[in-house]
């Protein structure tokens, strides 16, 4: 019965065929993602319009008519107003922003001592960057220069005092060096202080469970200005007579409290994520609360929630700009501040100074989120679905 | 039978300092006496410092005369005013900026929330941008660039900007026509309630029928009719009692109509685009959310592309929006706080210059704490209850 030799196979594969040309190449591309439906067409033409409209504006007001140095307000004022530009003439005061950097940078820091704020940023980034870059070995010593000596040495550099440094008052510090220093505290305090209340809030001890929810819910009730205003006018009401704090103390107080309910709120979401099993199986190890919590729960807790974490960091790093309510000069306080000089009152000079303090934040900002992005990718131990 | 024997004694007892009970017993009161000790001592200080500085404590400052002019006040409020007045006055401005500022915040927010997802790879780019813009910088610096950077170099009231409607707008503000009420305008109301309670009844027989037999009926256009048409119907039989009252330019200002001050504007405006932009991200996550298979199972059903979204992808969605999108609410209500910074009065700032006049710090912080906290709690219950709404009903 196997007469038939009819079967035929194929020993090699056969050749891939190029895509048909209506699939390929840009206009398959423009097909696809801009007109594939008439309702699409109109959306591109609108979106077209738009793009149309703002981007040469905003490329002819912060590049091409932009004004990038000059003495003082008449190369940013036309004529009318008393300066050298033509009438209807619109860019940025790029000349205000390089006038003023110094300040913008380090508020009324003593001009002659900025090579300590300098070094303290340098002794920074020299030390968060290997932190960042995952190949880098020597993480725990570099955590512990990071998060405990650099901060000691920068208080005595910064504040001065001792080792014949000139002693510099916190109310002359501004700019970015308010910001920088604010948020670094802020995150170094909250996330191990939010981890405790969060633990708080799940522990079998009604009291202190009972505690840590009214501080966590009350907090995460009010305003942070609110906060500040508590900070800055009852704190100097609850101490004896005499006892004094420090402004920025006070604003560093009001700003770690603030972020660690924040934060145990974001902790508390990664340790109920972790199944129960995790937390039997360290009991049946013998583990203690903090062993099982230390070794076992956290570090898988803390991993789940690493965009939670990061982004509440990127709140507290937008939010320190509120010290300004309280009369601190953070980086926008300071850049505000100058729009009352005389020397350099135009119209341009509110816009271009904020959108310089606005360039700052933005790219601090995007650059921890985009960071996290990749930690999280990074870490990802297919635990997720 | 020894080993039983073992079994049934007592479970020998680690020492007594590892017990658990014991342990959480001391804990929890060591706790317990640390707070009290601390809230002790800390009452003490205030109560020393109070009485050093003068203060008498207790509420009754509310009843005295506030002496401060207030620039926005919803209610009849003068310099002569009790301090309790000026209060109510800051807190009827925050509820005012909120409310406005969600309403424009979710349609801006889930306009680009879902041209984030859309098929077009322009829109999709430009929604991006304006997400990643806007979530990364502060939001007092959105509302100094809207104060200082826009509103502020607006030209002066002589060369202000006409508008459609007959609305200008310069450095002052924005102008509106103010509509004037005139006798039977009641009318209006009354129709409109009736129109709305007619448009709840049609929507559910409709409902109901078609649940029982399958007919449909068109029931937005016939609640459009009844929640428009009856007013309008109202407003030409009582003689059309309606006005407007056009803001007139003359030579130093404009007169008349309504007007928005620019520090309301660039609060409202800066706070609905940075809220915005966090809006169209949980917008974004819910609609993705929905698993693919949901919209081909739609799809297999033999729906169309318009009921599949509104009949099962967006009531989906919304489970999974409504819980981040409350506290988006709420951040909204709380960083309405911020008017404080270009001169609104609102809670804060109202309460602010009470405690600086009076120098209640204890009372005045105490009232702003208390006041944003109802604001929240009552905008989470509100959600909570739509939530409720929303949620799977499983058996």
């Amino acid at each position: 019965m196997q007469e038939h030799d009819m079967s035929w196979v194929r020993t090699e594969m056969a050749l891939a065929q190029p895509a048909p040309p209506s699939e390929r190449g840009l206009y398959a591309w423009v097909r696809k993602n801009l007109i594939a439906t008439p309702g699409d067409t109109i959306l591109t033409i609108l979106g077209i319009l738009i793009v149309a409209w703002i981007l040469p504006q905003v490329i002819n007001w912060a590049l091409l008519n932009a004004q990038w140095t000059g003495p003082d307000r008449t190369v940013c004022a036309t004529v009318a107003q008393g300066g050298i530009q033509p009438d209807g003439w619109s860019g940025a005061c790029w000349a205000f922003v390089n006038a003023k950097f110094g300040q913008f940078m380090f508020g009324r820091y003593p001009i002659e001592e900025r090579w300590r704020p300098i070094l303290v940023a340098i002794l920074f980034v020299a030390l968060l960057v290997p932190m960042l870059i995952p190949r880098v070995p020597r993480k725990g010593l570099n955590a512990i220069l990071l998060f405990l000596v650099l901060p000691i040495v920068s208080f005595f550099l910064l504040i001065g005092g001792v080792f014949g440094l000139p002693h510099v008052e916190t109310s002359l510090w501004g700019g970015l060096l308010v910001t920088l220093s604010l948020s670094f505290v802020g995150i170094a305090v909250s996330l191990p202080l939010g981890t405790v209340l969060a633990l708080g809030r799940r522990s079998k001890m009604p009291a202190i469970k009972l505690l840590c929810v009214i501080f966590i819910e009350t907090v995460r009730g009010i305003p942070l200005i609110t906060v500040l205003f508590f900070v800055s006018v009852m704190l100097p009401l609850f101490l004896p007579e005499g006892v004094t704090f420090d402004k920025f103390l006070r604003a560093l107080i009001g700003v770690s409290l603030f972020a660690a309910a924040y934060m145990a709120e974001v902790v508390r979401g990664g340790l109920q994520a972790i199944p129960k099993g995790q937390y039997e199986g360290a009991d049946s190890l013998g583990l203690g609360y903090w062993q099982k919590m230390g070794l076992i729960v956290l570090p898988q807790a803390l991993k789940l929630v690493i965009p939670g974490i990061v982004n509440t960091f990127i709140g507290m790093f937008k939010d320190t700009s509120l010290v300004l309510i309280i009369s601190m000069f953070d980086l926008l306080g300071v850049v505000k501040q100058n729009f009352s000089d005389a020397n350099w009152a135009t119209p341009q000079t509110a816009k271009s100074g904020l959108v310089f303090a606005a360039f700052v934040f933005w790219l601090f900002c995007f650059g921890m989120s985009r960071y996290s992005m990749y930690t999280e990718r990074r870490l990802d131990t297919g635990y997720k679905r | 039978m020894a080993s039983q024997e073992i079994l049934r004694e007592e479970p020998s007892r680690a020492s007594f300092i590892n017990d658990p009970k014991v342990r959480s017993l001391f804990f929890q009161t060591l706790v317990i006496v640390i707070l009290f000790g601390s809230v002790w001592w800390i009452v003490q200080n205030v109560i020393d410092n109070l009485a050093r500085l003068h203060i008498a404590s207790g509420f009754g400052f509310l009843k005295g005369r506030a002496g401060f002019d207030i620039s926005d006040t919803p209610i009849a409020y003068t310099s002569d005013s009790t301090y309790g007045r000026a209060i109510i006055v800051g807190l009827i401005n925050t509820i005012i900026v909120a409310v406005a500022g969600i309403i424009t915040a979710t349609i801006i927010g889930f306009v680009v929330g879902i041209g984030r997802l859309s098929q077009n790879w322009l829109i999709r780019k430009i929604c991006t941008v304006y997400v990643e813009i806007f979530r990364n910088i502060p939001p007092l610096l959105v509302i100094f660039f809207w104060y200082s950077g826009v509103l502020a170099v607006l030209p002066p009231p002589r060369e202000s900007y006409n508008l459609p409607f007959g609305s200008f707008l310069n450095q002052r503000g924005f102008y509106f026509p103010r509509a004037v009420w005139g006798d039977g305008s009641w009318l209006i109301l009354v129709a409109f309630l009736v129109g709305l309670a007619m448009a709840w009844f049609v929507a559910r027989t409709a409902r109901q029928r078609q649940m029982v037999t399958g007919q449909q009926f068109p029931v937005f256009w016939t609640s459009i009719a009844l929640i428009a048409g009856l007013p309008l119907l109202a407003y030409a039989l009582s003689g059309f009692p309606l006005s407007f009252d056009f803001p007139k330019q003359s030579t130093f200002n404009l007169t008349g109509g309504f007007q928005v001050k620019p520090e309301f504007l660039s609060l409202y405006l800066a706070l609905s685009c940075y809220t915005a932009a966090f809006i169209a991200e949980i917008v974004r996550a819910g609609i993705r959310g929905v698993s693919r298979g949901q919209t081909e199972a739609a799809g297999a059903l033999g729906l169309r592309s318009g009921p599949i979204l509104r009949l099962v992808v967006v009531p989906q969605a919304m489970r999974i929006v409504i819980p981040p999108l409350t506290s988006q609410y709420l951040n909204l209500t709380k960083n309405s706080s911020l008017a404080i910074a270009i001169g609104y009065p609102d809670l804060t700032a109202t309460a602010g210059t009470v405690l600086n006049q009076t120098g209640q710090a204890v009372e005045g912080v105490l009232i702003m704490m208390i006041a944003y906290l109802v604001l929240s709690l009552v905008t989470s219950a509100v959600m909570n209850v739509v939530n409720a709404r929303m949620a799977l009903v499983e058996r």
